[in-house]
């Protein structure tokens, strides 16, 4: 494997820029080590060579005649496959949009496209961002760079995998109760979901608009810094976005966390938590303390509902977001001469859909019907403005909130596939910073039997600066021992 | 709101219906198996003492967020190129009555 494919984003920016190495000759690495491991892995659905070499030797040309270029220029970046790339497959792993090929670009991808990165390919996911594992993509699961028995995590498990393998540089995902910190700290990288808002969703395909942001993964914080300055910002297209003035994280890559103020809320290590995990945690926290952050224990007792708010909220949206698949406009369609539209309708959506899109429908349906309204889903909501209340009263004294990213370790494929309910758990630390709006950041901070452990820190809305600093200073001091098995 | 509500077939087969997904009779016990037990988990909820508290829709307080209305001319090409049915330039669609 070339060594080029182990650079940091702004190490080969600067490479490329003054002609130490082409952005043809490093995009060109990237697709022999993805041949190399896809057949392992299975991180993309789609891969875009011929776009990809194309828009490459058109910056090198435009460096050799001395033309600016931008901030990501020659740089591969993996785009999930729920966000849409104009004339590119855009699936959402689902045979619903197994042919959809969309006529604009998301916001995003304009945004990276003027930046001159370079788009390598779609990853795969759970089907519509509905899964923590990528299990329940339609075209078959994503493999754990570190343990190719293990799934990467989900939903942005192809994502996550692809920049842990070496097969790009960064990634986007798409964060909804957790689908890129879950990945991120399975596979041994780092991965932010931003404050609500602060990303615009303009062409991301949606699952519960209330929760999911887009959301940067990288290999180092300095990248994913770099890569959410390029993407972040209002957009017209998105009334949800909001001016956050610039955020200057390139700024925030500073190893000084002396004053910080760090609360460690205990319903973050609640039943079920590995102790393998806490321990790594714990040992991430007292890091912290010796290079001069405080730290406090805390209880913040909504937080044992978490769970249950975000899930009824998450398949209530679902199932209103997830009925405009009718196959009329675009989907999977079937032959439907002999059938009314009630009847032809139902039959798209039965072949169209996997096994878990089609209970999370159900469930929110249910949660949204007459007679059940009140009980769940605006029961939920409620829930949820006393997790935000306590959560906002918990900044007032502190500046971030850590615990795990994920519960456990990274578990085997099909280890939890036929129990919904338990896969579900699995998401009880990270579905928090969504039903906050609030931004989270998960880094490596150890690793047991060659498995990554990830830390989650959590920050008030547009803080994302404290996160950058705390998780580059974190970098700095743990190193946790992990080996590819690609 | 009792403990033991249980999800009957009768009520799957309505949000089916609903939900527009066909589904066959064994699947019906099993989604109301399935669903019984997540929404047993669900009711957690009902220990929290929510009254009086307002529902969160939504975490940003935007409100009404208003452009001009120009309309944006795009070519309907791109748009029909994706219609996996269609006759000319319209949609066919399935039988109403």
């Amino acid at each position: 494997m070339s060594r080029i494919l182990e650079l940091s984003a702004s190490e080969l920016v600067s490479k490329i820029r003054t002609q130490e190495i082409t952005a043809e000759e490093y995009v060109n690495k990237c697709y022999e080590r993805i041949k190399e491991v896809e057949d392992r892995i299975h991180a993309f659905i789609t891969l875009t060579e011929n776009i990809a070499l194309e828009k490459a030797q058109e910056i090198d040309s435009r460096i050799r005649r001395n033309e600016k270029v931008g901030t990501l220029s020659g740089i591969a970046v993996a785009i999930k496959d729920n966000i849409c790339i104009n004339d590119v497959r855009t699936t959402c792993a689902s045979k619903m949009l197994e042919n959809f090929i969309p006529p604009y670009d998301a916001t995003v991808i304009q945004r990276l496209k003027s930046q001159d990165a370079i788009l390598i390919g779609k990853t795969n996911m759970d089907e519509f961002a509905m899964g923590t594992s990528t299990e329940h993509s339609q075209f078959g699961p994503t493999h754990n760079p570190h343990d190719l028995d293990r799934v990467p995590g989900g939903s942005s498990g192809g994502s996550a995998a692809s920049v842990a393998a070496l097969e790009t540089t960064i990634s986007l995902g798409s964060d909804t109760g957790g689908s890129v910190r879950c990945p991120a700290s399975f596979c041994g990288i780092v991965g932010m979901k931003p404050t609500y808002g602060l990303i615009s969703r303009y062409g991301l395909i949606a699952y519960a608009n209330s929760l999911e942001q887009i959301s940067p993964i990288a290999r180092n914080v300095a990248d994913l810094a770099l890569l959410t300055e390029c993407i972040a910002g209002q957009d017209n297209k998105d009334s949800t976005s909001i001016d956050s003035g610039t955020q200057n994280l390139k700024n925030c890559l500073v190893d000084d966390v002396s004053g910080v103020k760090i609360g460690v809320p205990e319903e973050l290590f609640g039943i079920g938590t590995d102790e393998v995990v806490s321990k790594a945690v714990w040992e991430a926290i007292s890091k912290l303390e010796g290079l001069g952050a405080t730290f406090s224990k805390i209880k913040l007792e909504s937080l044992e509902y978490a769970l249950a708010s975000y899930y009824i909220i998450a398949m209530s949206e679902a199932s209103s977001n997830l009925a405009r698949y009718d196959g009329l406009r675009y989907g999977l369609r079937l032959d439907d001469e002999n059938y009314d539209w009630s009847t032809a309708y139902s039959r798209n959506r039965d072949v169209g859909f996997g096994a878990e899109v089609k209970r999370r429908i159900m469930l929110g349906t249910f949660a949204l019907s007459a007679g059940y309204y009140n009980e769940y889903y605006l029961k939920a909501q409620r829930v949820r403005t006393l997790i935000r209340q306590e959560l906002s009263k918990a900044f007032k004294d502190f500046d971030l909130i850590i615990g795990p990213t994920m519960p456990i370790l990274p578990f085997r494929l099909g280890e939890k596939l036929l129990d919904p309910l338990e896969m579900y758990m699995c998401d009880v630390d990270t579905v928090i910073a969504n039903l906050a709006g609030i931004p989270a950041i998960s880094v490596p901070c150890s690793s047991s039997q060659g498995l990554p452990i990830g830390v989650q820190m959590m920050a008030p809305a547009l803080r994302e600066d404290v996160l950058i600093k705390v998780a580059f200073s974190l970098e700095q001091h743990l190193k946790p021992d992990l080996e590819l098995k690609v | 709101m009792s403990e033991d509500k249980k999800i009957t077939k009768e009520q799957v087969k309505h949000l089916a219906w609903l939900a527009r997904i066909k589904i066959t009779d064994s699947e019906e016990s099993k989604y109301a198996e399935e669903m019984g037990e997540i929404l047993k988990y669900f009711r957690k909820l009902d220990e929290v003492d929510t009254e009086g508290v307002e529902p969160t829709h939504h975490v940003v307080d935007v409100v009404n967020v208003m452009r001009e209305d120009e309309p944006e001319i795009k070519p309907a090409e791109n748009i029909l190129k994706i219609v996996p049915a269609k006759k000319d330039r319209f949609i066919k669609a399935p039988r109403i009555v």
